[in-house]
Order: structure tokens, then C-alpha cells, then sequence
């Protein structure tokens, strides 16, 4: 068919459009990371690098004390820490309490839900003051178990709510068989429940990877040395103080970028199913 | 659901007390959230009756509604009420139409769909300080590569300050915004799109009908509840902007991207006006919580699976 082939054609260039206009800015980024830094600067621009310029990187992963490569890579590892642990307590805290929200009748479970899901409207600027004058006394300040904690309680109500709905998807049938056969609740729920939802527990891990590599207010007030200070925090800064030297911060921006750049496309096709799951059904 | 519930029930193995073992299964979920918010909710809403002008203030005196009457007078606030709403309403928009368009490419007969899948992921999955300070340099004025592609393609005379006029640096952050966001907005109307059942469109094909009439009568009704509850998802983010604003402008020029929850930022922390500035916080609150009234009615009225 003709017309279908028409707009096979027009899909296709629609597609090509878009892809550009995403990889650009961010091709941009990377160019400018190991372009020199008087191609950077000159008019015309030149758009291909006159040469390799690595000293970003170098200065990044090799840079001595007190430097932007020392702040770079503490915030490297406490972003790494950070994420991890965030990860960690949330999917085990998430998996526990949406497999009581999908298949435990009990009372005030639809407002209990409901008052979790009600904290992501909450604007961190609302527990900010409090919070940081919480943290100082518990001598939590610029530390890493202060950040997760408290990135904690922003990823939970996320991680609950895709899990508890993916869990719904899963028949009851198969728990019900392993559980006449004396199996827990407990027990079905790790050894039925949990190996066929791996699908909602993939999107749930890199849902909660990613919002906690991202959060930025809560390290931006409570950290402030190499001690627990994030990337996004260091990035920040440097795109506030190099405002000349954009192929630093791009250097730094794009090794931030990366890991859940990874994280996305491996588990890409997650997040349609978890967004499924966790949005509309039917 | 509970029928299905209620009917295996009879034949489960032992009595259990489900109420219980929920209680024990939430607890740590509730322990850390409400462990961590609960005391600072409160304590924001009272600390916003008093006036509280620094960290070391001896003398705190109640002052009631003051700092509301304060806010609500002064032309700072409701220049930020502004920009915020600007922001809010132009991003919501822009990111929703390009969205839709998104994520019917998605959904569509691609050859490398995979391939195409993989690089709209990419905005999504960046930093949102990295997106930031990426935009920061493109829209640089001086050597930003927008400047520079503008200028050599002859569409501009000369390098432009994007973000040195205040309205113009707030619709630039707009733009920037608009990158990282549009594709989690794409994947999540994909996700309301793929569950719409192809015979329709077949035999929609079969009568005839041309695709601006199919997306019109069959895509747009069915897609309604995804599309509600992006709209609201992205109004109360967009409400509470801070982080791109924070790395890109902080605020400026002359206050023209400072939105309301950057405004209670600078009130609290670099003027620590702490009483004024948890009295803005819990305006933003207020308006969020009338918006989320919407989206859970909304989340109710599209059946969703547990609410």
C-alpha cells in the first residue's frame, strides 16, 4: 500500500527529528568535555574539536587535595553510597509493605495508602528548616546515613507504590496453592511472589536509583564537606564558580550522568511496565 | 478483588489476623516516612505564626497570621506566585502536546524501535542539575553553542544573553525542563496508549477513518485518564521547581526566574527569615494540597487498580 508506506516513511523521519533534538545538547556536552579549551571559547565556534583535551578528566579522576578533582571524586563515592543504601532500604521496606497494601485485608488500608502516596506533594522546602535543626541534634549533619534516611522517606512511597501494584498483576491462585501446602505468608511472599515480579521489582530499582542519584535539595542544605556532599551538589557548584570553563563541568556532569544513563536503557523496557503497572489499569 | 478474596478465604490453612501481620509488614515503611516528615510538617506550620528572624532569635514573638498578611501584600510574593504559575502552566502544556507526540512514536512501527526507545530514555535518566548546568552552558552568551549555531546558521545577528532578560531566561529554563521531562511524560502516556486494543484502530482502518479522526474519537477518550494524571503529576512538580532553577539562574536576573519555592529558599536560608519563610512553604503547601484534592479524585474516577 502506497499511503502506508508514505507514512512508514514520515514515522520514520519524525523519529530521526526527535532523536536528534535529544542527543545534540547532550552530544554538545560531550564534545565540549574533551574539546580544547580555546575551541570552546572561540568565534565561530568551531564544532570539530581542533584536537583531544583529556585535563578535564585527568583533573577529575587524578587532581590533587583540595582541588576540583578531590571534591569530584568524594562526591562520586557518597553519591554511590548514598543511591545504594537508598536502594537498598527501600526496595526491602517497599516489598513488605505492598505485598500487605495488595493482599492483606485490614482497616484504613486505602487511607494508610493514600497518606504515603500524599508525602510526594509535600515540597521539601516545608521539612527543610525543621529537618536540618533534627539532623544537628542527632550530630547527623554532612553525613551519608543523614542523607539516606532522609532520602529515604522522599523514594519509599514511590517504591510502595509500583510494587504494590505490580503484586496485584500477580495471581492469587499461586500463592493460595503454596500456602495449602503450609507455606507462610511470609514465605509465599518471597519464595511465590517475589520471583514472578521480577519485571515491577526491576522498575521499582531503578525508579528508586534514580530518584535518589537525582535529589538534590535535601544534600544541597544538609551536606557540606566531601564527607557526604553529592554530585549533584559538586556539579552545581561547579557550574556556578567555572562559568568560563564549560568543558569541566561538562566532563563532570556527563561521568554523573552515566550511571543512570546505564541503569535507563538496560532497564528500559521496565519502565513501561512499571509505569503501567503503577499508573492505569485497563 | 475482595470477592476473590473473600471466596479463598475459606480455604486458607490457618486463622490468621491479616490486620496484624499488615501492621508489622508497614511498619518500617511508616517508621522511616512518617518517622522523618511528621514532626517537621508541624513544626514548619507552627513556626510559621511567629516571627522567627534568625537561627540564634531570642525573642520569637507570636505574631498569628502576620507572615501570611506579610506574603499576601507583598509584590515579591505575588511575582513569584506569577512566575510560578507561568512556569507551571507553559511547561505542563509543552511537555504534555510534545509528549503525546512522543509517545505515539514510540508506539509506532519503528525499525529500530529499540533503538529509539533507548535514546528517549536518555533525558529522562539525566541528572537534573547535570540537564541544568548542560543549558547553563548551551544558553551561555558569551560562548554558548546555541549562540554560536544561531548566529552560523544566520538566524541571529549576534550572540544572544538567553538567560540575561528576565522573561526571556525564564522560558529558556522552560526549554531545558521541557528536554528532561517531555520523555518520562511520553513513557507514561505509552504505557495508557499500549493498553488500548488494536482491533479498534483495525477496524477504524476498516471504515475508513483518517488517523487525525482515529487519535481524535479513539486515542484521545481512551487516554484520558493517563493524560489527567500526568497533567496533575506535572503541576505539583512544576509547582514546587526548584532544582533547575537553583543551578541555572538562581533566580535571576532581577528575580525573573525566582519561582515561590526558590523565593522561600532565599527567605529561609540566606535571609533566615525562618517565620516568613515557612509561611511561603506552607502556601506552596496549601496549593499543593488543593491540587492533589484534584488528583486523587481524578486517580479515583479512572479506576485505578488499589485507590
Amino acid at each position: 500500500m502506497k499511503a502506508a508506506k508514505r507514512n512508514s516513511i514520515l514515522v520514520h523521519m519524525a523519529a530521526a527529528i526527535v532523536s536528534l533534538v535529544i542527543l545534540l545538547p547532550f552530544a554538545w556536552m560531550i564534545e565540549a568535555s574533551i574539546a580544547p579549551q580555546r575551541d570552546l571559547i572561540s568565534r565561530p565556534l568551531r564544532w570539530i574539536p581542533s584536537g583531544f583535551d583529556l585535563t578535564r578528566y585527568a583533573e577529575i579522576f587524578g587532581g590533587g587535595g583540595g582541588g576540583v578533582g578531590q571534591t569530584f571524586r568524594a562526591a562520586l563515592v557518597n553519591s554511590t553510597i548514598v543511591a545504594v543504601a537508598v536502594v537498598l532500604i527501600s526496595m526491602a521496606v517497599g516489598i513488605l509493605g505492598g505485598y500487605a497494601f495488595a493482599r492483606l485485608r485490614f482497616p484504613f488500608r486505602r487511607a494508610t495508602l493514600m497518606v504515603f502516596l500524599a508525602t510526594y506533594m509535600l515540597p521539601q522546602i516545608a521539612l527543610l528548616i525543621p529537618l536540618y535543626f533534627i539532623l544537628s541534634s542527632l550530630s547527623l549533619l554532612d553525613t551519608k546515613i543523614g542523607l539516606i534516611l532522609v532520602d529515604s522517606s522522599l523514594v519509599i512511597p514511590f517504591t510502595l507504590w509500583i510494587l504494590s501494584n505490580y503484586f496485584l498483576t500477580i495471581p492469587v491462585e499461586l500463592e493460595d496453592a503454596a500456602r495449602i501446602d503450609g507455606t507462610s505468608r511470609v514465605g509465599a511472599l518471597f519464595r511465590i511472589i517475589l520471583p514472578s515480579a521480577k519485571p515491577g521489582i526491576f522498575a521499582a530499582m531503578m525508579f528508586s536509583f534514580l530518584l535518589a542519584w537525582d535529589e538534590f535539595m535535601y544534600a544541597l542544605i544538609f551536606t557540606s564537606s566531601d564527607a557526604a556532599k553529592t554530585l549533584p551538589v559538586a556539579i552545581s557548584e561547579f557550574a556556578g564558580r567555572y562559568t568560563t570553563d564549560f568543558g569541566l563541568v561538562a566532563a563532570g556532569g556527563l561521568i554523573t550522568a552515566l550511571p543512570p544513563i546505564i541503569v535507563a536503557i538496560i532497564f528500559q523496557r521496565y519502565v513501561v511496565s512499571g509505569m503501567g503497572a503503577g499508573a492505569v489499569k485497563g | 478483588m475482595s470477592a476473590r478474596t473473600a471466596a479463598t478465604g475459606q480455604r486458607r490453612p490457618r486463622k490468621e489476623n491479616q490486620t496484624r501481620l499488615a501492621f508489622w509488614l508497614l511498619l518500617p515503611a511508616a517508621v522511616v516516612v512518617f518517622g522523618i516528615i511528621v514532626y517537621p510538617v508541624i513544626r514548619t506550620l507552627i513556626v510559621s505564626f511567629f516571627e522567627v528572624q534568625s537561627a540564634l532569635a531570642v525573642e520569637t514573638p507570636f505574631v498569628g497570621l502576620d507572615n501570611y498578611v506579610q506574603a499576601f501584600m507583598s509584590s515579591r510574593f505575588w511575582g513569584a506566585i506569577g512566575r510560578t504559575l507561568y512556569f507551571t502552566i507553559v511547561s505542563t502544556v509543552l511537555e504534555l502536546a510534545l509528549g503525546l507526540a512522543m509517545a505515539g512514536l514510540l508506539n509506532a512501527r519503528l525499525r529500530a524501535r529499540w533503538l529509539f526507545r533507548a535514546i528517549v530514555v536518555i533525558p529522562w535518566a539525566v541528572p537534573t542539575i547535570v540537564n541544568a548546568a548542560m543549558w547553563k552552558g548551551i544558553f551561555n552568551a558569551q560562548y554558548g553553542s546555541l549562540n554560536a549555531l544561531l548566529t552560523q546558521l544566520g538566524i541571529i545577528p549576534e550572540y544572544y544573553a538567553w538567560l540575561g532578560d528576565p522573561f526571556v531566561a525564564l522560558n529558556m529554563v522552560i526549554l531545558a525542563d521541557a528536554w528532561k521531562t517531555t520523555p518520562l511524560v511520553a513513557f507514561f502516556l505509552l504505557a495508557g496508549l499500549t493498553s488500548i486494543p488494536p482491533e479498534l484502530y483495525e477496524s477504524a482502518r476498516l471504515d475508513r477513518a483518517s488517523w487525525p479522526r482515529i487519535f481524535r474519537s479513539i486515542v484521545l477518550p481512551l487516554l484520558v485518564p493517563s493524560i489527567s494524571i500526568v497533567v496533575v503529576l506535572r503541576t505539583v512538580e512544576a509547582f514546587k521547581v526548584f532544582d533547575i532553577i537553583y543551578t541555572m539562574t538562581r533566580g535571576g536576573p532581577a528575580n525573573g526566574t525566582q519561582t515561590i519555592a526558590y523565593y522561600a529558599y532565599v527567605t529561609a536560608f540566606s535571609n533566615q527569615n525562618f517565620g516568613f519563610g515557612s509561611a511561603l512553604s506552607y502556601i506552596i503547601v496549601l496549593v499543593i494540597l488543593l491540587l492533589s484534592a484534584t488528583y486523587l479524585r481524578i486517580l479515583r474516577r479512572s479506576e485505578m487498580s488499589l485507590l
